[in-house]
């Protein structure tokens, strides 16, 4: 009977880890290429309530999905505009933009929904019925999610595209030495939009997971998500696999965590698990992270 | 020759001024232009809407007392994240730093109880700023050994904490059934203004408001008026050239950050000592993050940042005012987009300075 | 981008790259004066000046980077235009830049194939495709190039070879190298001149900035010397020797005249044994420098720049940490001690790079002329800064050195360059100091200014100060020393007498790291 408490515990690791990892793995893109994202929390927010407002009002989880990721695009877009077009203080931009998403999010809740608190229920993705890995007791609820089948896929082939594409060795660039990659005729600007935009997508896409997994929007349901994320890209070494990695470990904990609520043990240190490892690995206690050297610092030309 | 260098300096007067005034100005503007849309777009007026906010915080003395006890924290805050900024640092962590010192102010006043308010209330002042001080230096300590940058350690700094405090209020300092602490002695609380002006009745706004007031002045004098503010100014505004003064750039960062977490800090003065009495957890929600916003709109200067303070004050009570006609939220977008427009706009302002001083002959 | 293809003919009399008149003005100064330049085919051409002459401005403009203000470019008789790097990209022109271009943290092949990746499916790097070319180039031209290597993990010498390569991988014909040699290790430089001399059998043109004279001699084929933005010597570097162009280099300066008596040389200010330091890089630049400076005189350190004086500089004045050996100021180690430390034992220091090091521009003029006394009094107490003092302070200052506006209440960011300088100048003399380091004091400033400072330098010089004079411009070296010591690769090759000296001699010993052999007189220590 053990292994069936473990294979749940393994079960809602990954489904704690979506989320974290799908964010994560778009604050690796957005600062590989240069740009710090402190809005991924926007973003989720964001994107999950673009996806229950078209679930909504179109009755088509599907299309939902695709609002979440429109959602979370346009949200990172504003990041864009500012922090590479106007090359504004990157880390402000990215908290102002978590203070609107709050701040809109729930200004159409209640004029929409009519609630402080939560919309309506709305229709959850259908599951899927993979053979061989859907036949595996407990597992097979991962496997029958088509978002979690999805962040799988993304793990993967943003690893891919980072490591393995002109793109993603053009947004390694310009996030370590954009003078370098100017110099060679890459549009540092052009790479970089597109580093966030990506950001912006992927973390939407984890916003649709949340509101998908809830059947609803409540009200700032990413409840710090988005800086876990970036804890987990820092952990993860502004790797994709890493930061799932990552995402995983901080899953573990907070599953870890939910089995011992009400048990009288402190719940608040397995919480401070994410953020202490992030201390650590930055001090470089153990095996240090090192950011893109060129994170945070807005391209400016030299030509006269 | 004279008027030449006078004529210079009136630019620099001018373009300064422009700086300060302009680009906030036109923020606030852009913020209320953007939330009409928002209005309009719910079928209200916003010349009502923004007609209620103005009377119903600056109408009356009750509002007034409202705003005022909404500015109180944020004046705190700002001065927090200004102290930091001076020094050329970016202190996140301000939230984390008010959780630690709060709780602080509270252990004190409720565990020393036997002590006379005379020095009960120093010690509660002081173990706020203390409790700042230490979540403050911290990140500061990292940053000077290890160069880990301090935005990221702030930000996780700050989840420790509310860990930390929540973990305090759980498990070890509580009443049961809440998730608040015993109060604090009497003698340790500190009086409202109510007490002293009738017409703010109702209004927690407390004398923690003239201490915030004072620290204010008091920032202005060191950061102009001592050595060490002076080191700290000269290092945000240029490291090689402090160090080429004697400066030590470890030792500033250190120090900027724990002054700046002290600041924040004060916040458990206002809300232990003058107006909840006990320490309840997660009673910021964030605080911290409005000082910085707080602090750009205030351009960093104490001045500034009581003024900024008292807008986001109004703004803040002011959701509440209008909240029967138009979700109390829109503040908070009103505020994400002063933000927003203060950033993006400094930098423009910037460039079209550079270019019409490069347009100028000579 | 291109032009339209003319007479593909190869004449000799055509040289394969003509500058013609090229101009460029830039704020202040006029960077390229109706420069001309002809580059013949699979040649090694030096461009040498001193430093500000307006080589890298040059090779900045036929590399597409700066446009020029007028002037013609001819590649194989055909006149080009050139907006972008990427143009000269593709026309073949290729470039070495001094602080190089690479990603530390990517590969060797990544490095390379940056800006134009070939692709295997459209989409997949073919990283592996590139890695066998750039070991075939680096085969064809003995590059000794890992393609599977981490750039940060490669010596200096191994990254330009990469650069190198980089430009090759492209197609480059012309190949311009931005002081290449400033940053290798003698070593590293003969078997960078193995790589050049097997680039040029193949067909290659280079282009070679330097001012190192005896690497010119060496290497090249033919060399234009710029002086002040124009070229002042277009020879065959056979038909011509070192004399020569060090003369073309430096010019015929009238020199300044400074009125100055004998130096009353008292006891050892200041003495450096065999210092080592590390450079910004993380290389070895001081390498075992003997020093000393007497109260009352003037030692000046002449070098041709980047041999190490700001790095001497930066460690008497403790804002480097010396790696090895000792520094005493008046009997009294000093070796590893902190500015603040420095400061008060009475070391004063103009600093090289006044923007950077020596003002905060956003300070007012008061409060920049307490920068480095802020923490003691009279214009502090353990905590208040003293105004009163403070502000008299300024108005003195501001007086005795005569700098304009005299408002002690202005950000220093708003006087002019030379008044800045004036500023520096006054805080620091106005500490009477013990030892005063001034490193390039007059910069960039005009020739009222010049005269002045040069005054109050003596002027400390006659009190008993001992100076340390670091400048580029030689004839202020000679003007103003009493001994000159000359500074090669991080080592004082040579101390003499001002009065035995003279810049051909000098310029000699600078550019070669040799004394001139009539004059044996205190080589090493003196």
């Amino acid at each position: 009977m053990d292994w069936m408490i473990v294979l749940a515990f393994i079960s809602q690791m990954v489904r704690i880890s979506v989320p974290y990892t799908l964010a994560a793995i778009g604050g690796t893109f957005s600062e590989r290429g240069g740009v710090v994202n402190i809005a991924l929390e926007g973003i989720l927010l964001n994107g999950a309530f673009t996806c229950v407002l078209a679930t909504h009002y179109t009755g088509n989880p599907w299309v939902g999905v695709l609002a979440a990721v429109a959602g979370g695009v346009a949200t990172a877009s504003v990041h864009a505009v500012v922090s590479i077009t106007f090359k504004a203080e990157q880390i402000v931009s990215g908290l102002a933009i978590n203070l609107l998403a709050m701040g809109a999010t729930r200004f159409f809740l209640r004029i929409i929904f009519g609630s402080s608190s939560n919309s309506e229920r709305i229709a959850g993705l259908p599951e899927w019925d993979v053979p061989v890995l859907g036949d595996i007791p407990v597992l097979s609820t991962i496997f029958s999610s088509p978002l979690i089948l999805a962040t799988i896929v993304i793990i993967f082939a943003s690893q891919f595209v980072l490591f393995k594409t002109s793109f993603g060795l053009r947004l390694r660039s310009v996030g370590e030495h954009p003078e370098a990659a100017d110099s060679l005729g890459v549009n540092v600007s052009r790479v970089r939009y597109a580093g966030v935009l990506l950001s912006g997508a992927l973390a939407g896409l984890g916003g649709a997971w949340l509101a998908m997994d809830q059947h609803s929007f409540t009200d700032g349901m990413s409840s710090g998500r988005g800086y876990i994320a970036l804890a987990a890209m820092i952990v993860g070494k502004w790797n994709p696999l890493g930061a799932a990695g990552a995402c995983l470990m901080f899953g573990a904990a907070e599953s870890l965590q939910m089995q011992l609520q009400g048990q009288d043990v402190p719940t608040q240190f397995i919480q401070m698990i994410p953020y202490v490892a992030t201390v650590v690995v930055l001090a470089g206690f153990i095996g240090r992270s090192i950011p893109p050297a060129a994170d945070g610092v807005p391209y400016e030309k030299e030509r006269q | 020759m004279s008027s030449a260098s006078e004529q210079s300096r009136r630019f620099q007067a001018a373009r300064k001024l422009a700086g300060v005034i302009g680009v906030p100005a036109v923020a606030i503007a852009a913020a209320f232009a953007a939330g009409a849309v928002f209005i309009l777009a719910i079928g209200e007026s916003p010349v009502s809407v923004y007609g209620r906010l103005f009377s119903g915080t600056f109408g009356n003395f009750y509002g007034l007392g409202q705003v005022l006890f909404k500015a109180t924290p944020l004046i705190f805050t700002g001065l927090s994240v200004a102290l930091a900024f001076k020094a050329g640092l970016f202190n996140i962590g301000a939230e984390g730093q008010l959780y630690i010192g709060t709780f602080a102010v509270a252990w004190v006043g409720f565990t020393l109880s036997g002590l006379p308010g005379v020095l009960l209330v120093p010690l509660c002042v002081l173990a706020g700023a203390a409790g700042g001080a230490l979540w403050g230096a911290v990140p500061g300590y990292l940053k000077s050994r290890f160069g880990a940058h301090e935005v990221i350690n702030t930000i996780m700094l700050n989840f420790v904490a509310i860990a930390l405090t929540g973990y305090f209020v759980t498990h070890v300092y509580f009443v049961p059934e809440t998730v608040h602490t015993q109060r604090i002695a009497a003698q340790a609380q500190i009086p409202r203004l109510e007490q002293f002006w009738p017409v703010f009745k109702g209004s927690p706004v407390n004398v923690s408001l003239f201490l915030a007031l004072g620290i204010a002045v008091a920032v202005y004098f060191f950061l102009w008026r001592t050595r060490f503010g002076f080191e700290l100014r000269a290092l945000g505004l240029n490291p090689a050239a402090a160090e080429y003064g004697g400066i030590s750039v470890g030792a500033g960062t250190v120090l900027a950050m724990t002054l700046s977490g002290a600041l924040a800090g004060l916040v458990g003065v206002d809300f232990v000592m003058g107006y909840k009495y006990y320490y309840e957890g997660g009673f910021s929600s964030g605080l911290g993050f409005m000082g910085i916003a707080v602090a750009l709109l205030g351009r960093n200067h104490p001045l500034g940042v009581v003024l900024a303070a008292f807008l986001f004050g109004a703004l803040s009570y002011g959701g509440l005012v209008i909240n029967a006609v138009v979700p109390k939220e829109l503040v908070e977008i009103l505020q994400g987009i002063v933000i927003l427009v203060v950033i993006a706009g400094t930098n423009v302002f910037g460039q079209l300075a550079a270019s019409f001083k490069r347009g100028r002959p000579g | 981008m291109s032009p339209p293809p003319k007479s593909g003919t190869d004449s000799p009399s055509i040289p394969f790259l003509k500058m013609e008149g090229i101009s460029k003005q830039f704020a202040l100064v006029k960077a390229n004066d109706c420069a001309n330049l002809d580059v013949n085919r699979g040649e090694i051409h030096a461009l040498v000046g001193e430093n500000g002459a307006g080589k890298s401005t040059l090779m900045r403009i036929l590399y597409g980077l700066y446009r020029a203000d007028s002037g013609r470019m001819y590649l194989d008789g055909d006149p080009v235009e050139l907006r972008s790097p990427a143009d000269a990209i593709s026309l073949g022109i290729g470039m070495v830049h001094q602080h190089f271009m690479l990603v530390p943290p990517l590969s060797v092949t990544e490095n390379v194939v940056l800006g134009s990746e070939p692709l295997r499916a459209g989409v997949v790097l073919d990283l592996k495709g590139a890695a066998e070319r750039v070991k075939e180039l680096s085969e064809t031209f003995a590059l000794a190039v890992d393609p599977d290597a981490r750039v940060e993990e490669l010596s200096v010498g191994a990254q330009q070879r990469v650069e190198i390569v980089k430009i090759l991988f492209r197609g480059a014909r012309l190949l311009i190298l931005d002081e290449p040699t400033a940053v290798l290790t003698p070593q590293e430089t003969e078997s960078l001149f193995v790589i050049l001399r097997r680039l040029k059998e193949q067909g290659k043109t280079i282009i070679f900035i330097t001012h190192k004279l005896s690497e010119v001699m060496e290497i090249s084929d033919s060399v234009t010397v710029m002086r002040h933005g124009k070229v002042v010597g277009d020879l065959k570097t056979a038909e011509t020797n070192t004399e020569e162009l060090a003369t073309l280099m430096v010019g015929r300066k009238v020199l300044l005249e400074v009125e100055k008596g004998a130096p009353a040389r008292g006891e050892t200010v200041l003495e450096l044994k065999d210092v080592h330091a590390l450079g910004a890089s993380k290389v070895p630049t001081l390498r075992g420098i003997s020093l000393r400076v007497c109260s009352g005189e003037i030692l000046g350190v002449a070098g041709v720049q980047g041999n190490g004086q700001t790095e001497l500089v930066e460690v008497i004045t403790g804002l480097r940490k010396p790696s090895s050996g000792s520094l005493r100021l008046l009997e009294r180690d000093i070796t590893g001690l902190s500015p603040r430390e420095m400061l008060k034992l009475g070391v004063a220091h103009i600093p090289e790079d006044r923007l950077k090091r020596g003002l905060v521009p956003a300070f007012t003029v008061s409060e920049n002329l307490i920068l480095g006394s802020h923490f003691r009094p009279p214009f502090a107490g353990r905590l208040w800064l003293r105004r009163e003092d403070i502000f008299e302070n300024a108005r003195s200052v501001l007086r005795r050195f005569d700098v304009r506006p005299q408002a002690p209440a202005l950000p220093a960011r708003s006087l002019s360059g030379g008044n800045q300088q004036k500023l520096i100048v006054g805080r620091e003399l106005s500490r009477d100091p013990k030892l005063l380091v001034a490193s390039q004091p007059t910069r960039g400033v005009d020739i009222g200014a010049i005269e002045f400072i040069h005054r109050n330098l003596i002027a400390q010089r006659d009190r008993g100060c001992a100076v340390l004079l670091v400048s580029a411009d030689l004839s202020e070296i000679l003007s103003l020393s009493d001994r000159i010591a000359v500074i090669y690769e991080g080592r004082i090759v040579g101390t003499v007498d001002s009065t035995q000296a003279d810049e051909k001699k000098l310029g000699m010993m600078m550019m070669t790291g040799v004394l001139a052999k009539e004059d044996g007189n205190g080589a090493g220590e003196s």
